[in-house]
């Protein structure tokens, strides 16, 4: 039984008054994997970028400026850390080496992550998170509207599960950037020097050579409407050429992965 | 299965309480980022004054009409929107959500109590519980 199965429409407790029909995003979905792809990889990938931002996300609680807007952080980093769940379960799967998702997120060690430097940077100002969840969540719907066509089945579905979730978080940075551009000449400064601390490390993202067109344009939209020019600035410099996707980071995750993985390393194999 | 929901909300409940009363401490405390001379908005109004309530109605999967949940503060109505949808409907409850000024709402006051609903009180045969109702006629 799934956490699912007590919630699904099926379900006829009147006793939930709202909040019934629940869909498991992998639903019938075929999760053999197939032979000689590299969805181990590209899972893993995915997957620590998302546990990574979830987490900065989740530092806002206690600390975001209206409370609103810290259950509305809470949710986002929420959404992520699904997907987070989803994609190394799947990265697990696909490596068929008896790892699970709790083993790739909570024992591995820094060289092993994967995840872009963007989302591992110290969380800054308000200002700061709404640059980096633009740049983020831009880059990942794009990304993730083209992977709705994976041809790995469970990466599709999690895909288009995901395009609905990045939709909303893309458009709650967007609305925060356009506000605080748009804004008093105080919080514009703000937001500029945000963007100007967050861009360094968007060249990054594109190692690949993919979707920028879309990327640039949607940002440059978003921009406009804030008064805001697109930042020019270096890129954030690389070790022998290599950055987050091969394991190379900066100093602050360490620091990060320490916090994140200090019950699981404490209490190796407990259970709750 | 045991039900969370209750809980949740209430805690919910309760730190909204706890900032409505942080909000009024807020708004003693210096401002700690006064805009520059010359910002832009120069209304004279304080830029972290709090912001409006809201109050929200959702509609949710199998109601026909948008129910009261509760209230919020925001700048704006699109913010209140978005709001809405972060603190009411995270539990896929809604599919509808209306939300309205909570000054642009006029209530009846409880000192009323008695001349606006006790006259109702005796008159059953307002009720449609005097005739059958045909099937196929629901929701009334």
């Amino acid at each position: 039984m799934t956490a699912y199965d007590a919630i699904v429409e099926l379900n006829d407790h009147t006793h939930w008054a709202f909040g019934t029909g629940f869909d498991d995003p992998l639903a019938g979905i075929d999760t053999s994997v197939l032979p000689g792809t590299d969805t181990a990889e590209q899972c893993l990938a995915l997957g620590d970028d998302a546990l990574i931002m979830s987490h900065r996300l989740a530092e806002w609680c206690t600390n975001a400026p209206e409370l609103e807007d810290e259950v509305a952080l809470a949710n986002l980093a929420l959404d992520l850390l699904g997907q987070a769940r989803l994609l190394l379960s799947r990265a697990a799967q696909a490596r068929a080496n008896g790892e699970t998702e709790d083993a790739l997120a909570y024992l591995r060690a820094e060289h092993e992550f994967r995840n872009v430097r963007l989302v591992e940077l110290p969380r800054g100002d308000f200002a700061h998170e709404m640059a980096r969840l633009l740049v983020f969540s831009t880059w990942r719907l794009a990304l993730f509207e083209r992977l709705v066509d994976a041809p790995d089945p469970v990466l599709s579905a999690i895909a288009a599960k995901g395009v609905k979730e990045l939709t909303y978080h893309q458009e709650y940075a967007a609305a925060w950037t356009v506000r605080l551009g748009d804004g008093t000449d105080f919080s514009h400064h703000r937001m500029a020097a945000a963007l100007d601390a967050v861009w360094p490390y968007v060249d990054e993202l594109f190692d690949s050579g993919e979707i920028r067109d879309g990327f640039d344009a949607a940002i440059r939209q978003v921009l406009e409407a804030a008064t805001l020019a697109v930042p020019h600035v270096p890129g954030a410099a690389r070790v022998a050429g290599k950055a987050g996707r091969d394991g190379v980071h900066t100093e602050a995750m360490g620091y990060l992965l320490a916090e994140m993985q200090s019950v699981a390393r404490a209490h190796p194999g407990a259970a709750w | 299965m045991t039900e969370p929901r209750g809980d949740e909300r209430s805690r919910e409940e309760r730190s909204r309480r706890e900032r409505s009363e942080l909000a009024s401490e807020r708004s003693e405390r210096p401002v700690a980022s006064a805009p520059p001379a010359g910002a832009r908005e120069s209304t004279g109004a304080a830029i972290n004054e709090s912001w409006p309530l809201w109050e929200v109605f959702v509609r949710s999967k199998r109601g026909l009409n948008h129910v009261h949940v509760g209230s919020l503060h925001a700048a704006d109505p699109d913010m209140a929107l978005h709001h809405a949808r972060d603190l009411y409907t995270r539990r896929n409850e809604g599919v509808s959500i209306w939300v309205v000024r909570s000054d642009a709402i006029t209530a009846s006051s409880p000192d009323e109590k008695d001349p606006f609903f006790a006259p109702s009180g005796d008159k059953v045969y307002r009720h449609p519980t005097f005739y059958e109702i045909p099937e196929g006629v629901p929701h009334i």
